[in-house]
């Protein structure tokens, strides 16, 4: 059980005062200036150390991430973007750092870009999030105003700017090319890699990308040291991670816990349990909507961690768990993601552009039951072709769920399709 | 719309307040950078002009930045938070994705098409209301939910649903957020965390 | 050099190769849709999936940096099946109208679905209809065939310059087009046609005319100006139906101008198919022996100095040789082929050729513009220079009519005035020519058709050697022609004889007092033909433009298509046009019709082969024993002298109306009505 002490995210319901002050009284800006001391190198080595995994969904290790980038600065400015782009369903965890730790994303970017070597980062934080930018507008004008970032950030003698950029209204901005597509005034088409941003990122500069879950823990790994973080959850999944439960759970919420632990004590412990008790699941999408369900004899002892649910044929993602009870219609629920990736899809590239309508409207007519069967093997096959072979991950995200949902749910399909020719027959009797 | 004519202004620059804005957006960005402002100054632009983006306003950001009109219009056709049409004085967004689904975003939706009287897509006869469904908000454990102007309106139901664009209809100010008793995205229940007394490391100020 | 390993064999590539150049130079094709070699790379149509070693998912390969030790498999069952699902579904959404499209016959969908489409169709869902976009006169845009490989989109935006061309909207409703409906305003517009890979981009003109296997193609080459652009001619029975780009990476690449490829149906209108006498003050159709008999009686009652010939702007070589030829027979000194009356000086080939050549820009590192605009005068050269002004580090400056170039330049003023001071190492862009290591002028027309125009030419030559643009492997000095004979002419010196011969004006002027009383107009109609006075005029040409209207016998020939003839390009490229279609009724190749007349006159000309004329012209000029250019020696040329004030006008007011056979062309004049008229337009309530 992760003690309150061990939480990173101590005001992450607002009960606290949001403002310099409040955050202040919480341990933030506590001594930054003595971590920028003690140089790049040992906080890229720290982050290294504990274990830090990407919390935007790809679980890429933040510290060896940083690595890549050049050594000593050149010509080129380094950047830091700080990705706030939330929009994977199910996911409402950054919206909740955005806007009740505002102070602990602008410390946070600002040890990340000293350790990168970059005097300016970026945040894009998604369109919608007007009033979550308004908070960490505010936060940034008193971290200025107090010297904390700036010309000479905390007395460092380091030169720090944090600028906002908000995003428009579309989830392909989340990958992290497609975001600095959109930051530097165009679509928000995925760049194709190589290269890779450590070498050519924004304006064609060294940059890295950082989920702004990750950069916010790195202050507190800094000060409580890397064991810390590494000695919670299990090897290659340490540290505290915030999941967000929603769907058919007595309790919804938002909460910070540590890796690894079982999804359900999760929801027993934090959400008062599924609707209607455990034996009503479903099944459960654990990890945002990218990420191939898991029926509930899965959830009965998976753990909520990379490795846990990698094994179980779904992903941590961005541990947003949504929770189906057995009243859920899971092909409706799936044929409505379908629809959302049709929607979401950039256009760039030809199976996802292509894909994701087939398959949207293929997940529309199964929902009806208004299909054959052998057609349950078409949308399988399509799914292959899409899966793999676009610009960036979208494509993946959107052939997953289909995948999870006829690898566990296939009978019900089946039965859907049935029950339509049947209501067919009928009313042509 | 422009005036009573109905037809789309052929002409839009921006007022000396939104100049100013649009000058400290651009100033964000590197020199010769300033493609990258394309975005706020679209936003500008979109309430200037009373929620949409004609193309005479497209064209006025074109020319602030030094972008060919062209690479404005691919900007503000690939974001949806561009509306290239008018829309209404209230532009109610219902989440529709899985997890405000799961949790009663039809009946959330059917209740704003009651209301209202017009469905997704559609704006009121009065122009007060334009209804439109959205992807996920991002308020996933606060579902369902919606979004009206800047606001999210979270915990929806039936009730909630009617009484926010009733309040609106009337010209008032509902409150934002959660419309049930909880303030945030803490489980309704009660606290599951954060409820021991803060030490040294990692406290919480008194107040709680 | 990195080396890597391609289906089991070992290829070692350029740095900088991609994996589908390597791939290629190995022997083995990559399917593709949206990589085009002079195109920057999108990545996007996933046609070129290949399979790479330690790479978990498929890679493209146009988009791939070759790189030491890679392991590449391009045939294996999973690549085979990517590309397979990759077709599908670009067909899923794509109409199945061959039957009425365009491209069918030569479209890169149709064929590649011939290797790896299904037998069947498993689409079940509504097709995707998209509305189609007006494009302007010169493209038909189909844009429910589109797939969305965006070569249109970077050809606009890359080579031509004209960012009006963009994708909209996202996902499967992203839409090409201009947003805004709008034609497109690029000269070279119509090779986004060619790029196009399916029937989305097809030419308009040339809509439901013809299909590709019923044409006969000829090589050949372009005279609607003076870059001598590689064409091909596609012909069905005796009509060209359409004209195509040829390949020439030193000429014109890829593309040819928007007049070079469309012109092409003015062809078909204002023909002169048979000989024609003026009768009673009006035109009624002879016979060939009639018109001879007509000029030989004519020929015979004027004395030799009574006599004068003037070369048009699209005249062949073999046709100039045998009217100088037959000039020199008849003893007349009066013969010119600059009917603009540009001082070209003919003393050295340095000073009117385009020396640089075309490829050889991209080594350039400054570049001075006077008084010209490429942009319509040559837009291939326009390209180029774009081309190089991309590659960064060439600053280039005009002086002359302020305008668009597709690229950022230095207006440094309109008037000789400015050319002085650069002459004088006064202006600071003379400064930045000093310090360039190649650079480059370009001389137009609109700088050397005027009263001052030798002196210009002088100071051209002056800023020429003192910016060192003239050393060891480098000619900077180019001038730049708008008429695709006129080079050729020079070469063959057909100018004024020295014994006192008239240039253009001095005929126009012999011709207005009397003096002169035959003038022999070959294919020549950009002169004033008022001033003729009461001259007797023999036109021989294609076309019934101004020359025709004046004649008074008129001997049909060939139009470009019609004959093999030589012409010689801007950059003193000695090119041949091949014969793709013969000439309409009983008109003839055109040095045929003066070796004929010539027996008629009793000078018979010594020549009855095309390999006799083309001897002829060797001895005349040894250039045209090669293809290819040579460099030409330096030399002074040009006369000092006053420089008038007057700023340098534009010598071509309208881009698709330059010479008889654009004049005749439907298509050329929509195109000036949907672009020249609306700008002047433009330019009227804004002035």
């Amino acid at each position: 059980m992760l003690k309150d002490r061990d939480r990173v995210f101590t005001n992450i319901y607002g009960q606290g005062d949001i403002g310099l002050k409040g955050a202040r009284r919480r341990g933030d800006w506590d001594k930054t200036k003595e971590l920028i001391e003690k140089g790049r190198d040992w906080i890229i080595e720290e982050v290294k150390h504990s274990g830090l995994r990407g919390r935007g969904g790809a679980g890429f290790g933040t510290g060896m991430k940083w690595s890549f980038m050049p050594k000593k600065p050149g010509r080129r400015p380094h950047y830091l973007v700080v990705n706030a782009d939330e929009g994977e369903p199910g996911t409402c965890k950054d919206r909740e750092i955005l806007r009740r730790e505002p102070h602990k994303v602008v410390e946070g970017a600002l040890l990340s870009a000293f350790a990168i070597g970059a005097n300016t980062a970026y945040i894009y934080v998604r369109g919608e999030y007007c009033r979550e930018a308004e908070a960490l507008r505010r936060a940034i004008g008193e971290a200025h105003d107090a010297g904390l970032i700036g010309k000479d950030a905390c007395g460092s003698g380091w030169q720090f700017d944090f600028h906002i950029h908000r995003g428009g209204g579309a989830y392909v901005c989340g990958e992290e090319s497609g975001l600095l597509e959109s930051l530097e005034g165009r679509k928000g088409q995925p760049r194709m890699k190589p290269p890779f941003p450590a070498n050519i990122g924004l304006y064609g500069c060294p940059t890295t990308v950082n989920n702004v879950e990750s950069i916010t823990v790195v202050p507190t790994i800094l000060r409580r040291g890397a064991d810390w973080f590494a000695g919670l959850g299990r090897p290659n999944n340490t540290g505290t991670k915030l999941f967000c439960i929603s769907g058919h759970v007595n309790n919804p919420c938002t909460v910070e816990d540590q890796m690894s632990i079982p999804l359900r004590e999760l929801i027993d412990k934090h959400c008062g349990g599924v609707r209607g008790g455990w034996k009503n699941l479903k099944a459960v999408i654990p990890g945002g909507s990218s990420v191939p369900m898991i029926p509930k004899s899965v959830c009965d002892t998976v753990l909520m961690d990379f490795d846990s649910l990698k094994e179980a044929g779904a992903g941590l993602g961005t541990a947003a768990v949504i929770v189906m009870d057995q009243s859920t219609d899971v092909i409706r629920g799936i044929a409505r993601l379908s629809r959302f990736y049709q929607h979401e899809s950039c256009g760039q590239c030809t199976p996802c552009r292509e894909g994701t309508g087939w398959m949207a409207r293929m997940m529309a007519r199964l929902a009806e039951g208004r299909a054959s069967v052998e057609e349950i093997d078409l949308l399988e096959e399509v799914t292959r072709q899409v899966e793999g072979h676009t610009i960036c991950a979208l494509g993946d995200a959107a052939a997953w769920p289909i995948q999870g949902l006829i690898r566990h749910f296939r009978p019900e399909i089946e039965q859907r399709i049935a029950d339509y020719q049947a209501a067919q027959s009928e009313r042509a009797a | 719309m422009s005036g009573e004519t109905g037809m789309p202004p052929t002409d839009f620059a921006f007022t000396s307040g939104n100049k100013k804005l649009a000058k400290a957006a651009v100033a964000k960005y590197p020199k010769g950078r300033q493609a990258s402002a394309v975005m706020p100054l679209l936003f500008l632009a979109q309430r200037q002009s009373g929620g949409w983006l004609p193309t005479a306003a497209m064209e006025h950001v074109a020319g602030i930045l030094d972008m060919p009109p062209i690479r404005v219009y691919e900007v503000a056709t690939f974001y949806s938070m561009y509306n290239l049409g008018p829309v209404g004085k209230h532009h109610v967004q219902v989440c529709t994705n899985l997890s405000c689904w799961l949790m009663g975003s039809d009946e959330v939706a059917d209740s704003c098409r009651k209301t209202l009287g017009v469905d997704f897509g559609e704006t009121t006869e009065d122009g007060l209301f334009t209804l439109s469904e959205v992807e996920c908000l991002g308020a996933c454990v606060n579902a369902p939910m919606m979004q009206i102007g800047d606001d999210y309106f979270e915990d929806l139901d039936v009730t909630a649903t009617e009484g926010i664009l009733n309040v609106l209809k009337g010209g008032g100010t509902p409150k934002p957020g959660p419309q049930g008793a909880r303030e945030g995205c803490e489980p309704a229940g009660g606290l599951t965390t954060l409820t021991e007394k803060p030490e040294a490391q990692g406290e919480r100020s008194g107040e709680a | 050099m990195p080396k890597l390993t391609i289906d089991d064999s070992e290829v070692e590539v350029e740095p900088g190769f991609t994996v589908l150049q390597a791939c290629e130079q190995a022997g083995i094709e990559i399917p593709r849709f949206c990589y085009h070699e002079r195109l920057s790379i999108a990545g996007n149509c996933r046609m070129c999936l290949v399979e790479m070693k330690r790479s978990p998912k498929p890679v493209a390969a146009c988009a791939m940096p070759a790189a030491d030790g890679m392991v590449i498999r391009t045939n294996t069952p999973a690549v085979e099946k990517t590309r397979k699902a990759v077709m599908e579904f670009l067909l899923i959404n794509h109409p199945l109208d061959c039957p009425i499209c365009d491209q069918a016959g030569e479209c890169d969908l149709q064929d590649q679905a011939m290797a790896y489409g299904l037998d069947h169709g498993r689409y079940r869902e509504t097709k995707r209809a998209v509305k189609d976009k007006n494009f302007g006169p010169l493209i038909k845009a189909v844009m429910t065939r589109c797939i969305h490989c965006t070569r249109c989109i970077r050809f606009s935006t890359e080579i031509a310059g004209v960012q009006e061309l963009g994708a909209t909207g996202r996902g499967e409703n992203m839409e090409v087009g201009t947003y805004v409906e709008k034609a497109l305003a690029s000269e070279l517009s119509g090779n986004m046609i060619d790029l196009c890979p399916v029937g989305a981009l097809t030419s308009a003109p040339y809509a439901f005319r013809a299909r590709s296997w019923e044409l006969r193609k000829t090589e050949s080459v372009d005279v609607m100006d003076a870059v001598g652009s590689n064409i091909r001619v596609d012909v069905r029975g005796a009509e060209v139906m359409r004209i195509l780009p040829r390949l020439n990476e030193d000429v014109n690449e890829d593309w040819i101008s928007d007049k070079s490829r469309f012109a092409c149906d003015g062809l078909r209108y204002q023909r002169l198919d048979r000989p024609y006498l003026r009768d009673g003050g009006k035109l009624r159709p002879a016979t060939w022996d009639e018109a001879f008999a007509a000029v030989a009686e004519k020929v015979k009652a004027t004395k030799a100095r009574g006599i004068a010939a003037i070369a048009g702007d699209t005249a062949d070589c073999e046709a100039m040789t045998a009217l100088k030829d037959l000039m020199a027979a008849l003893g007349s000194p009066h013969l010119d082929c600059r009917q603009d009356g540009a001082h070209l000086d003919a003393s050295h080939r340095a000073g009117y050729l385009f020396n640089t050549s075309i490829a050889g820009i991209e080594q350039a590192d400054a570049c001075l513009l006077i008084g010209t605009n490429p942009r319509v005068e040559a837009p291939i050269v326009n390209a180029r220079l774009r081309k190089r002004f991309l590659a960064g580090g060439f600053p280039v400056a005009l002086i002359g009519k302020k305008t668009d170039l597709t690229f950022s330049h230095k207006h440094l003023g309109t008037t000789p005035n400015v050319l002085d001071k650069v002459a004088s190492g006064a202006h600071p862009f003379a400064k930045v020519l000093n310090k360039a290591k190649r650079p480059m002028l370009i001389l137009g027309m609109g700088a050397l058709a005027r009263q001052d125009g030798a002196a210009i030419l002088a100071a051209a030559r002056k800023i020429a050697e003192d910016s060192g643009m003239v050393n060891d492997g480098w000619n900077g000095f180019n001038v730049l022609h708008t008429a695709a004979a006129r080079v050729g002419g020079l070469d063959l010196g057909f100018l004024p004889g020295k014994m006192g011969g008239r240039d253009v004006a001095g005929i126009l002027d012999g011709a207005g007092m009397g003096e002169v009383e035959i003038v022999y107009l070959l294919a020549a109609d950009e002169i004033d033909m008022d001033r003729l006075g009461g001259a007797f005029v023999i036109y021989q040409g294609h076309h019934g433009d101004a020359g025709a209207g004046r004649a008074d016998v008129i001997l049909p020939g060939g139009a470009y298509t019609e004959k093999n003839a030589t012409y010689v390009n801007t950059e003193g490229r000695a090119q041949v046009a091949r014969l793709a279609a013969y000439p309409p009724g009983e008109a003839r190749e055109d040095w045929k019709i003066v070796r004929a007349l010539s027996a008629v006159l009793g000078k018979p000309l010594p020549f009855d082969s095309l390999q006799q004329v083309r001897a002829r012209m060797a001895e005349i000029n040894a250039n045209f024993a090669h293809t290819g250019v040579v460099a030409a020696p330096w030399g002074t040329f040009g006369e000092e002298g006053r420089l008038d004030p007057a700023p340098f006008a534009s010598r071509l007011a309208n881009f698709y109306m330059t010479d008889p056979i654009s004049r005749a062309s439907p298509t050329m004049a929509k195109c000036t009505e949907a672009f020249v008229n609306p700008a002047r337009r433009r330019t009227g309530t804004d002035g």
